[in-house]
């Protein structure tokens, strides 16, 4: 038990080398949890929207609210990079740029389509 | 519980909930983007039409799975001591229990 307590523990987060991969894959456990979270708002809106046309319209009108519009995009955003990094992982799984220099190349691609179909969303809410 | 989802299995279904789950996001943003749901009643009788009803119900199934496997994972790696553990597995079960409840009800109630 002592040695075990003796074992020099270094994991600050902010010193240790982050390959991209090693970025893109915790992102996508990070926002996989936010996701969940976002679960029961989101299923709270699709209940309102279709309870009836009030209701449906003030879910519309929601959309005016920049504090909505701002949380929206970034919902879009962890969405977004979750997905690419979730079918990236998919084709890994069926040895598709599974070596070191496409899994680099295509970890790159999700960080920065994610980032993408965000600025794209800020570009359709706008 | 423990059986619930373990190995081979919790790989397989995260693969297949997310693939499906793929699917039905390009279909939903396809249809938002052809042909986007002016209003509500056009909103409603889309959603309540019997094949996007029933994909609908598919859908919240796999993301209720995926979440489980998904977070179930997310515990175990990180949380260590057994009695936390467990607590916190039977809670996020309660939660996805109470949340596919809730969509049941948000499905049932928009074709009454």
């Amino acid at each position: 038990m002592t040695s075990k307590k003796q074992r020099p523990v270094f994991f600050n987060l902010a010193r240790i080398q982050m390959p991209v991969g090693a970025l893109t894959s915790i992102t996508h456990r990070v926002t996989g949890i936010f996701l969940a979270l976002g679960v029961p708002f989101s299923i709270y809106l699709l209940d309102l929207s279709l309870q009836g046309p009030q209701s449906y319209a003030r879910v519309i009108g929601l959309f005016d609210n920049a504090v909505f519009r701002s949380a929206v995009i970034i919902f879009v955003w962890v969405l977004a990079h979750h997905v690419l990094a979730g079918i990236r992982h998919l084709l890994s799984d069926i040895d598709i740029g599974s070596q070191l220099r496409p899994s680099r190349r295509s970890a790159w691609v999700v960080n920065i389509g994610g980032i993408a179909v965000a600025l794209l969303a800020l570009g359709v809410l706008l | 519980m423990t059986a619930a989802f373990t190995g081979l299995r919790a790989w397989l279904v995260q693969r297949m909930s997310a693939v499906y789950m793929l699917f039905f996001i390009a279909y939903f943003l396809v249809h938002f983007a052809v042909d986007p749901p002016h209003s509500y009643p056009v909103w409603r009788t889309w959603m309540t039409s019997f094949s996007v009803s029933i994909a609908t119900a598919a859908f919240f199934a796999a993301l209720l799975a995926h979440a489980w496997v998904g977070l179930r994972d997310v515990i175990l790696d990180y949380i260590h001591p057994m009695v936390f553990r467990v607590c916190l597995l039977v809670l996020l079960g309660f939660a996805l229990t109470a949340v596919g409840a809730w969509i049941v009800r948000i499905l049932w109630m928009s074709h009454g």
